[in-house]
Parts: structure tokens; C-alpha cells; sequence
């Protein structure tokens, strides 16, 4: 896990569900190359052509809800996408997402009150989120999910504990 | 200390720190089978090998289905099937299954005898809470959680608040689980039961059997609840019987459990409803939508795909034809259904209507393949999500409503209370 994240803010309603994110006709994909194509094809096809390493997403409430689809993750992460800035968060999206080393942070003021199109930075020792003036303090994760991040993943973290 | 929910019960019993299981706990659970399908299962078994992970916890209670892609519609699917496949073969694990002898994934874990009262089901799929019919918890996750379940036996979580759903009265005429879950779903929104078990009880609970209960259950998620759980009880032991399980009692809740929120569900003032698109929390009561077109019915998936529903659809279609312009396609949820609705003649009846009947398969649902829908047009489904996309282009349209309601409109070419259609099969009749 990079403990600070840095890139432009890309902006999104609430229940962006995983069938927009990665619909459905590309789950016999797995590679984060081919699944990257589509990201966010369902809701915004252009998506892919703007977004830049290091980006941060900011959007409403019950972010990732729907399927379980992991490759909704693999997708985000494989065309940069560094964070997640949201208002509420889908249980098995959120999950997910930590798992493979992408955080989810949930701070409904962050997420209506970043600027769309602007650099954004967040610590994640400090668990802040900046842009311009602003400041927003987001609450402390679960240690559960603070270790499975810094471990750098679930798959990194299971390795551990089965001593393999 | 105060009592305790069906669902702080379930999970107390599948931890090894039971008396830590209170509603916002995180604790450690370990399931008594775990379920994984083509689409979600080839990610984890790659997650599983990079974990470091041998062997599986217990090859005995594992579920490993090929539903979505299949049949296999293209060779990248094959592939994954085949993916699946070896993993079974790998890993020594009975309980695989493929096009013919299996079907939906919760529809047919159902069949096995595999989850019943007191049981936890982990499922790397997001319906995997339809096992809540069987006063079980069925709790989706996705591959890289299945993953560490499955090199593990067991995963983290917190233990989910839990909403209780008071069932009264008995639901009218073409009025059923569907219809429940779709009012629950509209009243809660999308998220109104997150980080939350709903816990279904009442008086109203022994006029739904256990497919009503299914379908219930089924769309908890959409509801955005973590699960659910129905209280067991004749219905729910005779069920577990025809499946050839031993008699286990049912997980009661606690006089003095805790609830976050108690909702009464009136079933005597209930109407069929049908989901708008593009959110399933967006349902009206049918007369509302009179005279929507329909290119596609669909009737079929883990909610409602049922012999309960095939008879329904049997129902409306006998002696009438689907409309000119709209094509109904029929999907048993799995094989076993498939054939019981041969054996009834059920089949017959309804491509003799004019449907196109499937092999069991997740199919169009989820967008897949069998029913895909071009930009434009708008299908009325059994499913349970109608998200933009969901069923093929995103300019189409899917509307979720219960199987009479589908099949009324295949009938009419158009939503129609279903009532109006069957009144006038009696007329001609009578005539
Ligand atoms: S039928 Fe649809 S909702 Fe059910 S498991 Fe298959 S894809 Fe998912």
C-alpha cells in the first residue's frame, strides 16, 4: 500500500453498481489488461481514454453494489485508478477492493466536496484527504482492513499466515 | 446480557469465539460449504495458487457450478469451465457440476441438501443469500475472500446488525415472494438494510413455501442487506427432508434479541409490483404500468426461475399465444426443475405458446448470452437486477416482476395485471 495517493478527482453519482463498472458480456476476461478496456464502459465509455495514473474517483452513496464481481476491481485498478473517495460503499465491493490493495475511503463530506477535474492527495498514515484548502479527516480504517492494505493484499497477507 | 438474532446465533455457531458474536463484532467464521461458479471461480483458484494454498480446506463441502457461461457460448468461456474443471479434478472435489446435471448455483445448492436450518453458506457470488430460505445464512463474497475460504476454511467479518421483517396476513391472488421483496426493497432503498441481516418472521411466513421464501431471500442483497435469514419452521423441515437431510431444529431468535429495525409487511394489502428501470428499488404497483411495451420476456434466474414459477407461466399460457413482436424466453433454474416441468407437461404448454425454453443457465440475466438485448428495447424479466446494461446495451431496458406478471405481458405484448389476462382465458372458456 502507498500511504499517499496523489492524481485529479473523476466524478460519479450515487449506486454505481459493478454491471456498470464491468459489464457482464466481459466476465470470461480475466486479465487486468483486457478488463481495463471496459472500465466504467456501462456508465461512461470515455472513461478510459481520460483517466490517468494515480487518479482518485469521488462518488455518492452505495458505491459497488450489485454483483460480486471481482474483475470490477481489476479493472479500476488496471487503468490507474489509485483510490476511492465515496459516501457509502457496497459491503462485498469495499471488501474487494482492500483485498487487492485498493483503497476505499468513506467520508461522505470528501466525497460531495471534491472538485471535479482538480488534484486531489490522500495520506493514509494521517488519513486525510486534501485539495486546494481543503481538508477532510476521515475516520480510522477497521484494523482488520489496515492490515490486509499493508500487507499490501489479502493474497499477500494469506501467504503469511499459511507460512507458504 | 440481552438476547440474541437468528443471525448472531447462526454465527456464534461457526466461530470459535461464540460469545463475542454481537451485532458490529468482527470475528472469525468458518462455513459449512462454500460455493463458487465459472465466473468467480477460475479468479480465485489463480488467487488460491498465488496464496501459496496446497490443498482446499475440505473438497467435500465444496460447490464449484458451471452456470453463467454455460453451455460454453464462446471458446474464452470453454476455457473457463474448463479452468473450473481441472480444479475439481485437481483437488479431488465431488461436487462439480456442468450444463445437464446441474443448473443455477443457488437454486441447485439448494437441491443437493447441502444448507438447511442453522447453516452458513460463503458463495463468491453476491445472491448467495438466497440460502437464507432454508434458515440458513448464505453470505457473498468475492473471489480473493472464496480464495483465502477456500485455502482456510474460514474468513473474517462483522457481524451484521439485523432488521426484523414481520410477515402478516396471506398474499391474494398473483401476489408472491417476489412481490414481498420488491415492496421490502422500495420501502428500504437500495442501501436501507446495509450492514444488515434481514430476519423474516410472522404469521404471514407459512402461506410462502419455500420457493416464495427463495425468492425472497434472493434479492436481501438488493436491498443491500450483508444477508438474511427466514425463522424455519414445518415448511422449511419438510423441505430439508425432501432433500434427504437430517432433522436439525430450527435457529429461533431470542425474545429480547436486539433489532435495528422492525418493518411490518402487510401481505392481505399487497399487489404485484414491478421494478422500474434501471434500479430494482424503484417498484410500482402493476396497474401503474399498464400498456408498457415489451420486446422480451424473460423468465428464468436464481430468484425466480423455480417449478413454482413454471407453473405460473404454465398458467397464463395455456391455450394463448405470445403476442406477435415479443419473444418469451424460459429458463429453469436447474436440471432437475427442467425435467419435473417436462413430467408436468408444463414445458409443452408454454413452447407451444411460442417461447423459446432454455437448458438451465444464468444466460441473459447478467448480460451473458441467450437473450442479450439490443439498444433500445425493453424486456420484462424474473431476475433480479435491471441496472442500466444489465441484460445487454445500455440504451435497453429491463423491467422485474413476478412470473404471471412476465407472462401477462408475453400474452398481451405489453404489462397488464395478470388477473385481466387469466379472466379472459375464462370467459373464453365459459364462451
Ligand atoms: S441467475 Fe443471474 S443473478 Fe442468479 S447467479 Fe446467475 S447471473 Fe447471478
Amino acid at each position: 500500500m502507498s500511504l499517499n495517493i496523489e492524481g485529479r478527482i473523476h466524478r460519479f453519482g450515487d449506486e454505481v453498481n459493478t454491471d456498470v463498472i464491468l459489464p457482464g458480456r466481459y466476465l470470461t476476461l480475466r486479465t487486468p489488461e483486457e478488463l481495463g478496456r471496459h472500465c466504467l464502459e456501462g456508465l461512461d465509455p470515455g472513461f478510459v481514454d481520460r483517466v490517468a495514473p494515480g487518479d482518485i474517483i469521488a462518488a455518492g452513496r452505495n458505491f459497488g453494489c450489485g454483483s460480486s464481481r471481482e474483475h470490477a476491481v481489476i479493472a479500476l485498478k488496471a487503468v490507474g485508478v489509485g483510490a476511492i473517495v465515496v459516501e457509502s460503499a457496497a459491503r462485498i465491493f469495499f471488501r474487494n477492493a482492500v483485498n487487492l490493495g485498493l483503497p476505499v475511503l468513506v467520508c461522505p463530506e470528501a466525497a460531495r466536496g471534491l472538485a471535479a477535474g482538480v488534484p486531489a492527495r490522500i495520506d493514509l498514515d494521517r488519513m486525510t484527504i486534501s485539495q486546494g484548502d481543503a481538508l477532510w479527516q476521515v475516520d480510522p480504517l477497521g484494523a482488520e482492513v489496515r492490515a490486509i492494505l499493508t500487507a499490501g493484499g489479502l493474497v499477500p497477507r494469506v501467504r503469511q499466515a499459511l507460512g507458504a | 446480557m440481552t438476547g440474541r438474532t437468528i443471525t448472531e446465533k447462526i454465527i456464534a455457531a461457526h466461530c470459535a469465539e461464540p460469545d463475542s458474536v454481537r451485532a458490529g463484532a468482527i470475528v472469525t467464521v468458518r462455513p459449512d460449504v462454500v460455493l463458487l461458479n465459472d465466473v468467480s471461480g477460475p479468479l480465485a483458484f489463480t488467487q488460491f495458487d498465488a496464496m501459496g494454498a496446497t490443498r482446499p480446506f475440505d473438497p467435500a463441502r465444496i460447490v464449484l457450478v458451471a452456470d453463467h457461461f454455460a453451455p460454453a457460448p464462446d471458446i474464452v468461456a470453454a476455457g473457463a469451465i474448463a479452468l473450473t474443471r481441472e480444479f475439481a479434478k485437481r483437488h479431488a472435489i465431488p461436487h462439480f457440476y456442468e450444463p445437464g446435471r446441474g443448473g443455477i448455483e443457488h437454486t441447485l445448492l439448494a437441491e443437493l441438501g447441502m444448507i438447511g436450518h442453522g447453516g452458513i453458506v460463503f458463495g463468491a457470488d453476491s445472491h448467495t443469500c438466497t440460502a437464507g430460505a432454508f434458515n440458513a445464512l448464505g453470505i457473498g463474497f468475492g473471489s480473493t475472500d472464496l480464495a483465502a475460504a477456500l485455502a482456510m476454511g474460514q474468513l473474517w467479518m462483522r457481524v451484521p446488525d439485523s432488521v426484523r421483517v414481520v410477515l402478516t396476513g396471506a398474499p391474494g391472488p398473483y401476489v408472491t415472494g417476489k412481490d414481498i421483496i420488491l415492496d421490502i426493497i422500495r420501502r428500504m432503498g437500495s442501501d436501507g438494510a446495509a450492514d444488515a441481516s434481514l430476519e423474516f418472521g410472522g404469521p404471514g411466513l407459512r402461506h410462502l413455501p419455500v420457493d416464495a421464501r427463495m425468492a425472497i431471500a434472493n434479492m436481501a442483497v438488493e436491498a443491500g442487506a450483508d444477508t438474511c435469514v427466514f425463522e424455519g419452521d414445518d415448511l422449511s423441515a419438510a423441505d430439508m427432508a425432501r432433500r434427504g437431510m437430517a432433522p436439525v431444529a430450527a435457529v429461533a431468535p431470542d425474545p429480547d434479541a436486539r433489532y435495528r429495525e422492525v418493518i411490518h409487511v402487510d401481505l392481505d394489502r399487497l399487489s404485484p409490483i414491478v421494478a422500474c428501470p434501471p434500479s430494482p428499488a424503484a417498484g410500482v404497483p402493476v396497474e401503474q404500468l399498464r400498456g408498457q411495451k415489451v420486446d422480451q420476456v424473460y423468465v428464468g434466474n436464481c430468484s425466480n426461475g423455480t417449478l413454482t414459477d413454471l407453473r405460473q407461466v404454465a398458467d397464463i399460457l395455456r391455450g394463448r399465444r405470445v403476442a406477435p413482436g415479443v419473444r418469451m424466453v424460459v429458463v429453469p433454474a436447474t436440471q432437475k426443475i427442467w425435467r419435473a416441468a417436462l413430467a408436468e407437461g408444463l414445458l409443452d404448454i408454454i413452447a407451444e405458446a411460442g417461447a423459446a425454453i432454455s437448458t438451465p443457465t444464468c444466460g441473459a440475466c447478467f448480460g451473458g448470452h441467450m437473450g442479450i438485448l439490443a439498444a433500445g428495447e425493453t424486456a420484462i424479466a424474473t431476475t433480479n437486477r435491471n441496472y442500466r446494461g444489465r441484460m445487454g446495451h445500455p440504451d435497453s431496458q429491463v423491467f422485474l416482476a413476478n412470473a404471471w406478471v412476465a407472462a401477462a405481458a408475453a400474452v398481451a405484448g405489453e404489462i397488464v395485471p395478470p388477473g385481466e389476462i387469466a379472466a379472459r382465458i375464462l370467459t373464453e372458456t365459459a364462451a
